[in-house]
């Protein structure tokens, strides 16, 4: 618990204080995590130490010192890269498969589980095991004594 | 010389394994043990071939004979000596000769131990494990010899990647593969009781400790992946999703399913096509990850692909396949298991639950993977998959599967009673409230990390009350001191203790995957010598930029110091590395990496004339949680799998000490 | 065993066939946005001096090229095709601009020198061009018709036969 405490602590002050100018440093690297570094492999520009990613931030940066929206700065990219350089594909059209499936394929398996566990149990003739209640009360002092 | 030598004996292995494979087969169906015999002798001769294959490719690549075309592209005559022995695996043909290594390794050792016994079922698990290896040594006889010849030899080789030239490239591929060719062996005896038709549950108890410990090495291996990234690489991170990445998680994934749906067969005989399916997708999805790291149809880190060996994978993969899921279909009525619970709330419904998540996971990272593909066959356009939709959808995910480690050891078997449930998880969820309480109110607000932290208070409440409980009824009970207790309990009930650890250390990789994330703190900043730069509670400062040569490349570095409020704290000295054949040069992390937080720095740009250096730096809060987590599910797995005799010798010298 | 059996193992027929296709595709391909759409416009500063900018090019049909002098084998196998292309069309009309990305000035003009370049090269500093064209790596080859339309990219090092053709068909289109 201590443990906790002391590293709880830790994160307050570098949750807190900003730099000026550092709301544009967010945005920029919000967008920027989600295009891809086209010189790397599987990176987002925000983290890609490549000097293309380093130049690629500063046109995100010159866009939305500009008033771009982010889904205009996306935009501008995908209309020079093509989709590829998105590095999440956007929700629509096909692209719902690979958003929905996944939830959906829980959901089902969730269903399943359901629906096997409970035929199981319907399965299993309601034996019930009788104990003597005798003794079942004299274990049951017992361990209340051991408390 | 030594390159035909190696390819003849490759070949004459090959020759082995087949005979070792059809000569068990034979033999069991005509009942011969001198077959039997005579093919069992044949795998042990193979792993000595295969052993041989390896000592000439380590001589040649130690006494750098360029004369071989693999020991010219994987090391250079200055390397180090561990360097040049690491560079065995250091690309394709070298890692299909480690890993058809490892796999006569462990089917020579599945048939020292087990071969003379169960004459019904043995020849078939050797003749799969032979089937396995003969695959791998075709691919290098055929298609990619590692001892194919180089003329006119070179005066010296072009040697490793730098970024492998490091002694993490000792550990990593090593740990993977023991954990993929581990798989193997569990598999073989699932193909054998289906091919034989002897479906009882024999064979998942000689198999569980195969299956644990290729388990470990496996999740040692994806653990150390991620520590080498995040020191070496350079962008703070330990994971990206690539393609190769996701192919060593997904049988991860479900080999950890496996290892929990196996104890309801084993207790209540349930879901046997279930743990067939499983274990056969497991060893599936690790010939899928070797499919895509060596096809190129992919982009990938990890990629080294080459000519028709993608699609001999594809073929491999398609026969494994077919092969295994039709004799699962064929075999079904014979499964059929008598499936009985009390109750709907039960310690079934809840490892049914696990398997239910976890194979979401798995889904949704095989989906992500494919969908690329599936993409521009459908549509002709190529999209990417990455971290964003990764983590969207795995991140729910894995709070559920958080939860379900906190419910699933406490619930009954069977039936679970209220009394059981108020018993078992008041005072859990007690501590969870109380615990994201205070965290809460030291300034905790991101909606992720605060989930997290409950479900982890959660199950750490359940397993402290767990420990807790049981060692003070045996304190009680035996007379021994606490400590004591507990340590006769963990080796008493091996598994269950060693599990609930392993749970343990999930949670804390968890709570440092969540708040290293949420609570990451990044700046980049162009300095010139003396200025500084605030980040968090740190102050950097810049000093000077240095060069010097290296043995293999020149070094550029930034000396920096490091203060906490007026407290010197550390001097970091990130840099690049500028390898003379390599267009851009290699990061060089320095970082203070400590168990609260790592202050991690990367040189990202200099002036040559040192006037001035681009730093970026990083706070990683409770980074080191997640390699600690690691550890500790390494002891849970020893505890669990401890063996018995040692076992004996222990709790002997445990009650000496309490009397 | 009933054909419902079969379908288990026949579930894993459409993924290996899935896979199997992606033999037939290149994961360095990526087709380009911008064919069919104008071209993006710029301006460089050429090596040696002098600018260099698409509305300069004044209707006439043009091959860019993006190069590096670090980019081996392929810039080095296609530089004298570009160069031969841009002596003998030069006088038909047709432009070659060659720009050089994230290059030392000293290796590139050592490039430009090694083959003889007499069309314009120029570096992208801050890499604005190559981001704007949605460059991906080098070489790579856009031919832009004289209505300053991309009519074609092309990835990876030129072939004769490829340049030449595209080339025609600049100069023929109207």
């Amino acid at each position: 618990m201590r443990l906790l405490l002391a590293t709880a602590l830790l994160l307050g002050p570098a949750d807190g204080a900003h730099a000026a100018g550092s709301d544009v440093e967010d945005r920029v690297r919000e967008i920027a995590s989600e295009l891809r570094c086209v010189v790397c492999q599987n990176l987002s520009v925000a983290d890609s130490p490549s000097d293309l990613a380093r130049e690629m931030r500063n046109v995100v940066r010159d866009q939305v010192q500009q008033g771009k929206s982010r889904e205009e700065v996306q935009a501008y990219f995908v209309s020079r890269y093509g989709e590829y350089v998105l590095l999440a594909p956007p929700k629509r059209g096909f692209n719902l498969l690979v958003w929905g499936l996944p939830f959906l394929a829980v959901l089902a398996g969730g269903g399943v589980v359901y629906l096997v566990a409970r035929r199981w149990a319907e399965q299993k003739p309601g034996v019930r095991p009788t104990v003597d209640p005798v003794y079942a009360e004299r274990v049951r002092r017992e361990l209340k004594d051991r408390e | 010389m030594i390159s035909t030598l190696g390819h003849f004996v490759l070949f004459l292995a090959l020759g082995l394994s087949l005979y070792a494979a059809a000569g068990a087969v034979f033999g069991a169906r005509t009942r011969r043990e001198d077959w039997r015999a005579s093919s069992r002798n044949a795998v042990l001769a193979q792993f000595c071939l295969v052993t041989l294959a390896i000592f000439l490719l380590e001589y040649a690549l130690i006494t750098s004979d360029f004369s071989l075309r693999y020991v010219a592209n994987n090391s250079t005559r200055g390397s180090l000596v561990r360097y040049k022995i690491a560079g065995l695996w250091g690309s394709l043909e070298g890692s299909i000769l480690l890993w058809a290594w490892l796999q006569s390794l462990f089917s020579a050792l599945v048939v020292a131990r087990y071969g003379d016994r169960h004459e019904a079922v043995m020849p078939y698990v050797q003749a799969v494990l032979q089937g396995i290896a003969a695959f791998f040594l075709l691919v290098m006889t055929f298609a990619v010899n590692p001892f194919t010849p180089l003329v006119p030899v070179p005066p010296d080789g072009r040697g490793l990647n730098p970024l492998l030239e490091v002694t993490d490239m000792l550990v990593h591929p090593l740990l993977l593969y023991l954990g993929y060719v581990g798989f193997s062996v569990p598999f073989a005896f699932a193909m054998a009781a289906l091919i034989t038709g002897r479906l009882t549950d024999e064979w998942l108890k000689y198999t569980r400790r195969w299956t644990v410990i290729a388990w470990l090495f496996l999740t040692g291996g994806i653990f150390y992946g991620g520590w080498w990234s995040y020191r070496t690489l350079g962008w703070g991170g330990y994971w990206a999703w690539d393609p190769v990445e996701n192919a060593s998680f997904m049988p991860w994934l479900t080999g950890t399913a496996f290892i929990h749906s196996v104890m309801i067969q084993e207790r209540k005989r349930m879901l046997k096509v279930w743990n067939l399916a499983l274990i056969t997708l497991t060893f599936a999805l690790v010939i899928f990850g070797t499919f895509l790291t060596r096809s190129g149809i992919l982009a990938s880190v990890h990629a080294f692909a080459d000519g028709p060996v993608g699609a001999l994978f594809l073929g491999f993969l398609a026969l494994v396949l077919l092969f295994s899921l039709g004799l699962i279909a064929y075999r079904a009525d014979r499964l059929k298991g008598h499936g009985e619970l009390d109750s709907i709330v039960s310690r079934e419904s809840a490892f049914l639950l696990n398997n239910v998540v976890l194979i979401g996971i798995c889904f949704t990272v095989f989906l992500g993977t494919i969908f690329p593909l599936l993409t521009e066959a459908i549509r002709g356009t190529k999209i990417s998959v990455g971290t964003p939709y990764f983590n969207r959808v795995s991140v729910p995910l894995g709070m559920a599967l958080l939860l379900l480690m906190g419910i699933g050891p406490l619930i009954a078997w069977g039936r679970a009673s209220w009394n059981n449930l108020r018993r078992n998880f008041v005072k859990p969820i007690l501590v969870a409230a109380a615990g994201t309480a205070v965290v809460f109110a030291l300034g905790v607000r991101q909606a992720e990390a605060l989930l997290a932290f409950c479900c982890s208070f959660f199950v750490v409440g359940t397993i402290a009350l767990e420990f807790f409980q049981s060692t003070r009824a045996r304190a009680r009970a035996t007379g021994e001191r606490l400590p004591v207790a507990f340590a006769a309990l963990l080796l008493k009930s091996r598994r269950r203790y060693g599990g609930l650890i392993v749970h343990l250390g999930v949670v804390i990789a968890i709570i440092g995957i969540a708040v290293s994330s949420v609570y990451k703190v990044e700046r980049e900043v162009t300095l010139k010598p003396q200025e500084r730069l605030e980040i968090g509670p740190y102050t950097i400062q810049f000093h000077d930029l240095r060069a010097g040569e290296q043995p293999t490349h020149v070094l550029v570095w930034a000396n920096l110091s490091v203060s906490k409020g007026d407290r010197p704290l550390a001097d970091l000295r990130p840099g690049q590395r500028f390898y003379p054949n390599q267009q851009s040069p290699f990061a060089s992390v320095d970082a203070r990496y400590h168990w609260t937080e790592d202050l991690y720095t990367i040189l990202s740009t200099f002036e040559r004339d040192g006037s001035s250096a681009t730093i970026k730096a990083m706070i990683n809060p409770m980074m080191a949680w997640i390699w600690i987590g690691g550890v500790v599910i390494l002891l849970g797995v020893l505890v669990a799998v401890l063996p018995e005799r040692r076992l004996a010798m222990l709790s002997v010298r445990v009650k000496a000490q309490a009397t | 065993m009933t054909w419902k059996r079969l379908l288990i193992p026949l579930a894993s027929v459409p993924v290996i066939l899935l896979l199997a296709y992606g033999f037939r595709t290149d994961p360095k391909a990526i087709p380009s946005p911008l064919v069919k759409k104008p071209a993006p416009e710029f301006r460089l500063t050429v090596f040696g001096g002098g600018e260099i900018s698409l509305a300069g090019l004044k209707g006439k049909p043009a091959v860019l090229n993006f190069w590096a002098s670090w980019c081996y084998p392929a810039c080095y196998e296609e530089a004298p095709l570009l160069e031969a292309t841009w002596r003998k069309f030069k006088d038909q009309g047709l432009m070659v601009v060659g720009v050089d990305i994230q290059d030392k000035e000293a290796n590139a003009l050592e490039f430009i020198q090694r083959f003889g370049f007499t069309f314009p090269n120029a570096p992208d500093p801050g890499s604005k061009v190559s981001i704007d064209y949605g460059v991906y790596g080098v070489p790579e080859t856009f031919f832009v018709d004289r209505h300053g339309h991309i009519v074609y990219k092309h990835i990876g090092a030129l072939t004769p036969g490829i340049l030449e053709a595209q080339v025609q068909a600049l100069l023929k289109g109207s």
